[in-house]
């Protein structure tokens, strides 16, 4: 597509859009049962695979280890009604939020502070790119040994993952926004505060919404990892990951990949969260 | 006819067109004029005012809590010394042993995930019923975080090295896919239509329009892609592994050496840094119209 | 199908479309559209047929429908006697003696010129792909583009691609070229360079051209005879012949005739835009 273009295509945009919205309703309602299928055929591979060792002797190299997804449901129905379990979704919800929310709260003024004043960028932007390519996790020693107690380091190695990225996407988001739009606003006699409150501001939203996405995937990851890591003991205060690690201790396969789809569960929700946010926040994105 | 030769002679004109100067007297122009103004020096400073900071917590001031954190200097001269205190330095085979490790595994696990997930990419975008028969199932395996995986990984998988490769492949290739996908679906539907007016067959439009419209992003997937490889490479060297720089890391933390756990972490960003800019050189020399598009529209 | 040189015919003798009767329902969950109704033209083999109506009429969809990218619901369409769509088979097969060059421009941008003028016989395997790139470069050289016939789209200007755009449809010896509003974002100055470009390959190769448009000043400067079409769903209002001697130049458009013929169709093409303004104005509230 050529940048120049501005007319719409062929034919009248609202009746175009009521149009397609029902067309791809009708065509999403086939694929839907497609997914499904697809879904289905996996579920029952797997559960052949897990069954051929009882019945043919022969183990599938590797995936023939798992248990069967009957079984699977079977422990999970078991774990729901324990209120251990839904604690453990807490205290990872505790900290995932808890490192996220710091990183937003300091990394939106950061990455906008970058974007806006050149000096701030030339000093405080390189020693942040030499930091940013080592991995989160790789923060978790240090800061096991740096912070006094587990949680605070948790909570710490959360905050960087989340930091980096929201940092580069505000950047990158403030400084892709137009410029005719700064001039527009001054050519109607805005002062500096409002350039940064009226579009600076709204015009990196959606940057930082899918910085906050993405982050808060790596968020997840490495509150498991630390939960894991630092021993996963009680005193952790158990959480998701600890509850996967506990299961591997014990052996138990079924409980493992129970963890591991609350835990899937756990990131769509906070993905879903964001996004539901995202679109309250930001109305004018919606037409695309 | 007068008119035609008026419009080429601007074009030869143009500024952009072949009189550009070239290669390293384009560098040395940047060079000098980048040197008039006070970007580099403040980087400098920059550099210089966060290892000061760093050096005055924990070296100078040995403020409590940042003293059990090894300073610039300590580093520095462990690092760089033939014997060192606490076992690591770039005169021990050790350090290498640990690079050269994790860098294999890295390397296999990206090739292994961009030979997958490139082609099931391009698949998933090109024909509708690919992806709507495999994409659910995809997106419910997704969301899983690449950690909760490490106790199965472990479990399905004996030894060291085999569990900690499937997790980086399994990590890079859930982004490679998807971006590829993602590729396939951003080409403009004109040029899937310009491709078969000129006569193509489907083999035409897949080699022609599809491979080479999907490759920005697909080179921004692997980008991506090496990048979470090497965050789930460290998590599962840290919880199993023999060698590598995770376990480095993690090693030296249970042994309470911190010298080498500093220099692992280093370690580990500067070659996650430099294997992403090989993909990254090597997406450019692939995509040479798209560098060049990008030049014109002065990004 | 025999390829020839397109730089020596001249006499057209291929390339006669009728469209008869043809209309087009969008039929999405149950919400009829007509988008074309009853429409019937023919078009001389060699024949500029200029399409003029306001934004959004439906006169894509003729073309679309022409070039096998939509289907048609009633009525057919016939290439040089032979039935490229009907009732019986709405979809028209794609192949290359329909070649369409598109609004926005659609060559395809990893490729150089050469390699993009090339590419349709190549994958027709015409020639060896030696000599197809070595035509497509003689072919960008005599349209005057050989100073950029390595360059990548991206690096020419917008003018210099569209240019290079018909060089790559008029390689293939095209029986029909579909032009749809190929010049709609370009200025006033470009256009007009963009305007002789295409009627001096018009007069080396007279091929068939079906060109869309809402630029009444360009239909009648280019064409042939001018259809102007009603706004959606789109019929054929009026037809008007142009009669100004070929070949034409810039000079023509401040000829007497050419301001009269742009008078004649001018009052039936504000009437419909003025409709079509309306309609828009309705759908929006």
């Amino acid at each position: 597509m050529s940048a120049v273009t501005i007319d719409q295509p062929q034919t009248p945009p609202s009746k175009t859009f009521r149009r397609r919205s029902k067309f791809e309703r009708a065509i999403s309602s086939l694929g839907f049962w497609r997914g499904l299928a697809g879904i289905l055929v996996f579920l029952v591979l797997w559960e052949a695979a897990a069954y051929l060792k009882a019945t043919l002797d022969f183990t599938i190299p590797f995936f023939g280890k798992l248990p069967a997804p009957t079984l699977v449901a079977a422990a999970a129905a078991e774990v729901v009604v324990q209120p251990g379990y839904w604690w453990s979704w807490v205290e990872s919800f505790k900290r995932v939020l808890g490192g996220f929310i710091i990183a937003m709260i300091l990394g939106i003024p950061f990455g906008l502070a970058l974007a806006v004043n050149k000096y701030f960028r030339d000093v405080f932007f390189p020693p942040f790119e030499i930091l940013r390519p080592i991995p989160p996790l790789a923060w978790v020693p240090a800061s096991l040994i740096f912070w006094p107690t587990n949680e605070m380091s948790i909570i710490f190695v959360t905050f960087l993952g989340a930091f980096f990225t929201i940092v580069i996407n505000v950047l990158g988001g403030a400084r892709t926004i137009d410029v005719r739009y700064l001039r527009a606003a001054q050519s109607m006699g805005a002062n500096q505060w409002h350039l940064f409150s009226r579009i600076i501001l709204p015009g990196t939203l959606p940057s930082i919404f899918t910085g906050a996405a993405v982050g808060m995937g790596i968020t997840w990851n490495v509150v498991l990892a630390a939960e894991m890591v630092s021993g996963g003991g009680s005193q952790a205060g158990g959480g998701l990951g600890f509850f996967i690690w506990s299961s591997y201790m014990g052996g138990s396969m079924e409980h493992i990949i129970v963890g591991m789809i609350s835990i899937g569960i756990a990131g769509y929700l906070s993905s879903a969260l964001i996004r539901w946010l995202g679109e309250r926040t930001m109305p004018w994105q919606r037409a695309f | 006819m007068s008119a035609i030769a008026h419009e080429s002679y601007a074009a030869d004109t143009r500024p952009a067109g072949s009189r550009q100067p070239t290669g390293f007297g384009m560098v040395l122009y940047r060079a000098k004029k980048s040197f008039g103004s006070p970007t580099p020096y403040l980087m400098m400073f920059g550099i210089g005012l966060w290892l000061f900071a760093y050096w005055l917590l924990c070296e100078a001031l040995s403020l409590p809590r940042f003293e059990k954190i090894p300073g610039p200097i300590t580093i520095l001269t462990d690092w760089l010394s033939a014997s060192p205190n606490q076992g690591t330095s770039i005169y021990t085979p050790d350090y290498y042993q640990h690079i050269y490790v994790s860098c294999r595994r890295i390397l296999v696990a990206f090739l292994l995930a961009t030979a997958l997930g490139v082609p099931l990419g391009l698949l998933m975008g090109w024909s509708r019923k690919v992806k709507e028969y495999t994409f659910p199932l995809f997106e419910t395996l997704r969301p899983i975080p690449i950690m909760a995986w490490v106790p199965l990984a472990i479990l399905m998988f004996a030894g060291y090295e085999t569990p900690v490769i499937f997790l980086a492949t399994l990590a890079s290739f859930f982004a490679t896919t998807l971006n590829t996908m993602l590729g396939v679906q951003s080409i403009d539907e004109s040029y899937f239509r310009a491709a078969g007016c000129l006569g193509s067959r489907k083999r035409d439009v897949f080699w022609h329009v599809v491979v080479p419209g999907a490759m920005p992003y697909i080179f921004t997937g692997l980008q991506i892609s090496i990048g979470v490889a090497w965050f789930s490479l460290v998590a599962a060297e840290m919880v199993s592994g023999d060698y590598g720089l995770g376990y480095l890391i993690l090693s030296s933390y249970v042994n309470s050496v911190t010298v080498p756990m500093v220099i692992g972490m280093l370690t580990l960003g500067f070659v996650g840094w430099f294997s992403s800019a090989i993909v990254r050189f090597i997406g450019d020399r692939l995509m040479q119209w798209h560098v060049k598009a990008l030049a014109m529209q002065g990004r | 199908m025999r390829p020839q040189d397109f730089s020596s015919g001249a006499v057209a003798t291929k390339g006669a479309i009728s469209i008869r009767n043809v209309t087009k329902i969008y039929d999405p969950d149950g919400a009829q559209v007509m988008a074309v109704d009853n429409c019937s033209m023919d078009i001389a083999p060699g024949e500029v047929c200029m399409i003029v109506g306001p934004s959004g009429c439906g006169k894509t969809t003729l073309l679309n429908a022409i070039a096998g990218f939509h289907s048609i619901t009633e009525g057919e369409i016939i290439l040089d006697g032979v039935t490229l769509c009907s009732p019986k088979q709405p979809l028209a097969g794609q192949s290359a003696d329909r070649i369409v060059v598109f609004q926005n421009g659609a060559l395809f941008p990893w490729k150089t010129l050469a390699e993009n003028v090339a590419y349709g016989p190549m994958v027709q395997r015409r020639w060896p792909k030696a000599e197809c790139l070595e035509r497509a470069r003689t072919a960008l050289k005599e349209a005057g583009l050989g100073a950029v016939v390595d360059k990548y789209p991206g690096e020419v200007s917008s003018g210099m691609a569209r240019r290079a755009e018909i060089v790559r449809a008029l390689i293939n010896d095209p029986k029909v070229l579909l032009l749809d509003e190929p010049y709609r974002a370009m200025d006033a100055l470009t256009k007009q360079i963009m305007h002789e470009a295409l009627l001096e390959m018009y007069d080396r190769t007279k091929v068939t051209i079906y060109f869309i448009t809402h630029d009444l000043e360009e239909a009648i400067f280019l064409g042939d005879k001018v259809y102007v079409m009603t706004t959606r769903p789109c019929r054929v209002k009026k037809v008007i012949d142009i009669n100004l001697p070929r070949p034409r130049d810039y000079t023509t458009l401040t000829t007497e005739a050419f301001r009269l013929l742009v008078k004649e169709a001018d009052e039936a093409v504000h009437e419909e835009a003025l409709k079509a303004f309306k309609a828009g104005e309705r759908e929006m509230a």
